[in-house]
């Protein structure tokens, strides 16, 4: 219907490459911008803000997995052990040498990354499943060395109270103005990504996705893009924990089990596999998805169920059965996830209301 | 890489080189010299060796015994992607495009090896990345041009017809501009039409632009009309060298191919 290439002449290769070639799209950027930076602060209550805000830094995780796992074709079960890296990383830098955010944020990143390549190591030589436990074992061994190493974890309790984010000497304390924020990092994470996805590197990635032997004919060094894809996700990965720390004021590592490297995985499969659209998506699917049955439960559940205790017990099931079976259902209906299910949407309006 | 290729310049010479697979002897003790600017056909029955050899020379397998050498330079430790830097493309028996691209996407891959771009200019996009994007889609298209596949650069290539998919890939393969392009069964599985079409353009890609071209193929027909030289290879080793006239004439490979009464 609006969503329309009809009429629209591209007259050189730069325009044909461009992110939003149609007027439409831009014009819908433009809208979600001003949706997302000046309606959504100034309308949304303080409690939906934080909601946005874990929407948001799980985004930044999504993307990173996603360049891995859905571009790379590589898996990685130790997504949140780097997020945890980037946290403590950030919380050392930020409370020992009392640096600024725009300091924390890339060394939490960078650190991410370089232990990144190191458990990427592996992928140079195997694959699949094999390569999914290796990586399994460095989410427990990264846990265990930070928990069991005071220097970084802080001792007690492995956790570091870290001071609020200041930008141009405004200390970010409330939700809203840590939305702005975390804001800013999302887009940036989003604009990265899509640039990756089409450039040199991003093609490299598919190729070795797609056909190894291939790229490796094409001229494309197999081992060295695989841990190159590997940094990246982990550098995201940094910078979620980065993020996650200064929007909880603490850096602990029991916010980054294995469950949530396994919440990382199904948001990328949820979402739609080498999209960065889809990425979006899943992290938005799987965050909102607890928080809407609880909702749903705490407004329902009294009229079901007396017993508050058994209430309670029922609602952390629910959300561990409702999640594992809609990833189920995904994978049987959508393979391609809900990106897919986003672009039949547009195709068919695409010429709506005519059939052709 | 630009070394002086005149008549009788040797582009890749294989010296003694066998390949084992337990007790298989995949290739045998072949030596082989290709002259610069040669369509050299390598054919034999199936299981003969070619693809083995053919493997070798793009670095897929690393020989037994002896060495090849490509301009001057022994390439025999080097990896495949080393050696597509030196400038030997190829194309596979059984497509290995990469369905989840298009077209265009695909033959930009070939121009990997020609771009400069890095993650950081990439994460930017925007300025240097972007000239270079373009400057390399100009020569991509020049290839779409040159095998007619102009209609087709926007289709994801999984869903492209056989013919156009084996179409693809030698343009995927030309776009990294090769000095040496192996070719491994180009026209297997097309129809009569589809063959000219490829035969053609192999000998365009030869005379117009330099390739030294090494190519497997089944079709006795085609090999015969457009190699310069053949060699014969049956059960690993190299039974018979020479021009198409020789070869026909050739009793080892008439044997070979018919067999021999007893």
């Amino acid at each position: 219907m609006f969503h329309r290439e009809s009429g629209y002449y591209k007259t050189s290769y730069a325009s044909d490459s461009a992110l939003y070639p149609l007027p439409i799209a831009r014009f819908a950027v433009a809208g979600f911008a001003i949706l997302f930076f000046v309606v959504a602060p100034l309308a949304v209550s303080s409690y939906y803000l934080t909601i946005l805000n874990l929407v948001g830094i799980a985004i930044v995780g999504a993307l990173g997995l996603n360049i891995l796992v859905g571009l790379t074709g590589q898996i990685s079960i130790g997504h949140a052990a780097f997020m945890s890296v980037g946290a403590y990383t950030a919380a050392n830098l930020a409370t020992r040498f009392d640096l600024p955010f725009w300091i924390t944020l890339p060394a939490g990143g960078l650190m991410a990354a370089a232990i990144g390549i190191v458990v990427g190591f592996p992928s140079v030589r195997i694959k699949g499943l094999y390569l999914a436990i290796s990586t399994l074992a460095a989410q427990f061994i990264i846990d265990w060395f930070i928990v069991h190493t005071p220097a970084i974890s802080g001792g007690f309790q492995a956790s570091i109270q870290v001071p609020r984010p200041t930008v141009f000497g405004i200390v970010l304390d409330t939700q809203r103005e840590l939305y702005l924020f975390i804001l800013v990092i999302v887009v940036i994470a989003i604009v990265v990504a899509l640039n990756i996805a089409r450039s040199r590197v991003g093609r490299a990635f598919i190729a070795i996705r797609d056909q190894d032997i291939a790229a490796e004919i094409l001229g494309i060094d197999v081992r060295r893009y695989k841990l190159m894809a590997f940094a990246i996700s982990s550098f995201y990965a940094g910078v979620t924990g980065v993020l996650y720390t200064y929007y909880s004021g603490v850096a602990n590592n029991e916010f980054f089990p294995l469950v949530v490297s396994i919440d990382y995985l199904a948001m990328v499969i949820i979402g739609g596999m080498g999209s960065v659209l889809g990425a979006i998506f899943g992290a938005t699917f799987v965050t909102l998805l607890p928080i809407a049955i609880d909702l749903v439960m705490s407004s329902l559940g009294p009229y079901l169920i007396d017993d508050m205790g058994t209430l309670s017990g029922i609602k952390s099931h629910m959300r561990l059965i409702l999640f594992g079976g809609l990833i189920m259902f995904f994978l049987v209906v959508e393979p391609d996830g809900l990106n897919r299910l986003w672009l039949n949407i547009r195709s068919y309006f695409r010429v709506w209301p005519f059939s052709y | 890489m630009s070394v002086a290729s005149t008549a009788g310049d040797v582009t890749l010479s294989v010296n003694g080189v066998s390949k084992y697979f337990g007790g298989v002897r995949a290739v045998d003790d072949v030596s082989v010299d290709i002259p610069t600017g040669d369509i050299f056909s390598i054919i034999g029955p199936n299981g003969a060796g070619k693809t083995s050899l053919v493997n070798m020379i793009s670095g897929f397998y690393t020989p037994n015994t002896g060495s090849i050498v490509f301009n001057g330079e022994d390439i025999t430790e080097r990896r495949p992607n080393e050696r597509a830097q030196r400038g030997i493309a190829r194309t596979f028996q059984n497509i290995a495009l990469f369905a989840g691209m298009n077209v265009l996407e695909n033959l930009m891959l070939g121009r990997h090896i020609h771009m400069k771009s890095n993650l950081l200019s990439a994460c930017v996009y925007w300025g240097p990345n972007q000239r270079e994007e373009v400057r390399h889609r100009a020569r991509c298209e020049e290839i779409i041009d040159f095998l007619k596949l102009n209609d087709l650069r926007k289709q994801s290539t999984g869903a492209l017809a056989y013919g156009f998919q084996k179409r693809v890939e030698l343009g995927r393969a030309l776009a990294l501009e090769p000095t040496l392009l192996l070719l491994d069964e180009p026209m297997a599985g097309m129809n009569s039409e589809e063959k000219e079409d490829m035969a053609r353009y192999i000998l365009d890609v030869n005379e117009q632009l330099g390739t030294t071209i090494i190519l497997i193929e089944h079709d006795m027909g085609v090999v015969m009309d457009i190699s310069t030289h053949i060699a014969v290879l049956d059960q690993g080793t190299k039974i018979a060298e020479g021009t198409p006239a020789e070869i026909q004439a050739n009793p080892a490979v008439i044997a070979a191919y018919l067999g021999t009464s007893h």
